[in-house]
C-alpha cells in the first residue's frame, strides 16, 4: 500500500463569497487500526492563512515545523505578513527540494489575501506541483469521494454559513465511505474579521 | 540467462535472448451505473462511454440489459466479460421460463446472478453489476455485486469507475445520512431522477471513464420508460 495512505485522513478547502473554509477529519491510525481521534492536520500559518497536511503523519508534523521556520524567517526579513500565493510557492519550493526522496504529504492551503482579503485555495502534490483552482481542493485517502461530494454541492458565492454547511456535508458523507478517515472532524471558516472553528460530531465506526 | 543465478538448472530450457510473452485476459473499459429504488418504481442509469486507457471506443454504448419486464441489469468493467455474462444470463432466463412457465422475479434473478458469478470464483467475470427491478409485491429493489458474487440488497447504489464519487452523494441525498431534523422517507421518482442526473454531471467532471451521455430506464408496474441525458464529451 502507498505510504501516503499509511495513516489515513481527509481534507477539503473551499472558496466562498469573501470567505474560505478548510476542514479535516481527526483520525490518526496505522493502516486499519485507529490510534487517536484527536490528530490535528490543519495548522495556522497566519491570521488568515491555514495549511492542512494529509499523508504520512510523521511528515505532516515535520513539514509543518519546517514551514513554520521558513515562514518566521520570511516575515522577519520582510516585516510583513505573507501572501497566500507566496506561501504556496514556499511550500512548493520546500517539497521540490526533496524531489527524489519526498515528504509524503499532499498539502492543502486556504487563506485570505492580507490586504484585499481575496479568498485563496490551493493544493500541491507530494513533490510540490501546485494547483490553484477557482472553487475547491481536496486531499487525503478519500479524495475520490470528496471530489464527488464537492462537485455536486459546491456553487459560487456561498455565504459563510452556507459554506460551512456545504463543506461539512461534503466531508462527513465522504469520510463515511472511507475506512481510513473520519473519527471526528474540524472546520475552519475564515472571514475578514472573524475565524470560526467548529467541531463536527461524526460517526465513530 | 547467464546472468540469472540458477543453482537447480531450472531454466536450462531457456535459450539466451528468449523473451517471455504476456497476455492479460482482462481489460477495464470503465463506465458507471447508478440505481435507485422507491416504493413503486426502480430507476437504473448508466453512462454510454466505452473506453480503454486514454482512448474512447464509442460514445453510445448502452450498459443496461433488460432481463425481463421488471428487471434490468447494469454492468461496468470488462466489456467482453459483460457480453459473455449477459449472454449466459439471457439463456438462463429462457431456461427458467420454459421450465416453470413463468418469468423469473427480480429476487430470483438476483440470487441466480450471485451463483453465476461465484461459479467463476477463480477466473472471475471482471464486471461490477447492479440489478434493479420490482420485486414480487411490486416494490422497487436494487441488488449490487462484487465481481465474485457477493450480493447486497439496498435502495440506492452507485457502481463502476465513478462509484466512489457517486455513492456518498446518494448516501446524503437519498439515504439522508448526516442530516438532522429530516423525516427519512422513500424519495419520489422525480427527485430521484434529478439527483441521479446531478450526480452523473458531477462524476463526468472528474472521472475520465464516465461521460458522453447517460441512458436511464424507469421501471414501474406499467412498464419500462427510457430516457437519455447528455453529459460532457471531453
Amino acid at each position: 500500500m502507498s505510504i501516503l495512505a499509511y495513516n489515513g485522513g481527509a481534507i477539503i478547502a473551499m472558496k466562498g463569497k469573501n470567505c474560505v473554509a478548510i476542514a479535516s477529519d481527526k483520525r490518526f491510525g496505522i493502516q486499519a487500526q485507529t490510534l487517536s481521534c484527536n490528530f490535528d492536520k490543519i495548522f495556522e500559518m497566519g491570521p488568515h492563512l491555514y495549511i492542512a497536511l494529509p499523508g504520512l503523519a510523521t511528515d505532516t508534523q515535520t513539514v509543518q515545523q519546517k514551514l513554520k521556520f521558513r515562514l518566521n524567517l520570511y516575515e522577519l526579513r520582510e516585516n510583513r505578513r505573507i501572501h497566500p500565493k507566496a506561501f504556496a510557492s514556499m511550500v512548493s519550493n520546500l517539497l521540490y527540494e526533496r524531489r527524489f526522496g519526498p515528504f509524503f504529504v499532499e498539502p492543502v492551503i486556504a487563506g485570505l489575501d492580507p490586504k484585499t482579503f481575496e479568498p485563496f485555495v490551493c493544493n500541491l502534490d507530494l513533490i510540490g506541483c501546485p494547483n490553484i483552482p477557482e472553487d475547491f481542493v481536496v486531499g487525503g485517502t478519500c479524495s475520490e469521494q470528496l471530489y464527488g461530494m464537492c462537485e455536486a454541492l459546491w456553487k459560487p458565492d456561498l455565504l459563510p454559513d452556507e459554506l460551512f454547511e456545504t463543506i461539512s456535508q461534503a466531508l462527513l458523507n465522504a469520510v463515511d465511505r472511507d475506512a481510513m478517515s473520519g473519527w471526528g472532524a474540524r472546520v475552519y471558516i475564515i472571514e475578514k474579521d472573524k475565524i470560526v472553528v467548529k467541531e463536527l460530531k461524526t460517526r465513530m465506526d | 540467462m547467464s546472468s540469472v543465478v540458477d543453482p537447480f538448472n531450472k531454466f536450462s530450457y531457456m535459450e539466451s535472448g528468449s523473451q517471455r510473452q504476456h497476455f492479460s485476459p482482462y481489460a477495464d473499459n470503465g463506465g458507471s451505473v447508478v440505481a435507485i429504488a422507491g416504493e413503486d418504481y426502480a430507476i437504473i442509469a448508466a453512462d454510454t462511454r466505452l473506453s480503454s486507457g486514454f482512448s474512447i471506443y464509442t460514445r453510445e454504448q448502452s450498459k443496461l440489459f433488460q432481463l425481463s419486464e421488471k428487471t434490468i441489469l447494469g454492468c461496468s468493467g470488462c466489456w467482453c466479460d459483460t457480453l459473455t455474462l449477459t449472454r449466459v444470463l439471457d439463456a438462463r432466463m429462457q431456461m427458467y421460463y420454459h421450465e416453470h412457465q413463468k418469468l423469473m422475479e427480480t429476487p430470483a434473478v438476483a440470487q441466480m446472478l450471485s451463483t453465476m458469478l461465484y461459479y467463476k470464483r477463480f477466473f472471475p467475470y471482471y464486471v461490477s453489476n447492479i440489478l434493479a427491478g420490482l420485486d414480487g409485491e411490486g416494490k422497487g429493489c436494487v441488488y449490487s455485486y462484487d465481481p465474485i458474487g457477493h450480493c447486497e440488497k439496498s435502495y440506492f447504489r452507485a457502481g463502476g469507475s465513478a462509484g466512489a464519487l457517486l455513492q456518498p452523494l446518494l448516501d446524503n441525498q437519498i439515504g439522508f445520512h448526516n442530516m438532522e431534523k429530516v423525516t427519512v422517507a422513500p424519495v419520489p421518482v422525480e427527485k430521484a431522477l434529478a439527483i441521479l442526473k446531478d450526480g452523473f454531471i458531477s462524476a463526468a467532471e472528474r472521472d475520465i471513464y464516465t461521460g458522453d451521455s447517460i441512458l436511464i430506464k424507469i421501471i414501474t408496474k406499467d412498464g419500462i420508460k427510457d430516457e437519455s441525458f447528455q453529459l460532457r464529451k471531453d
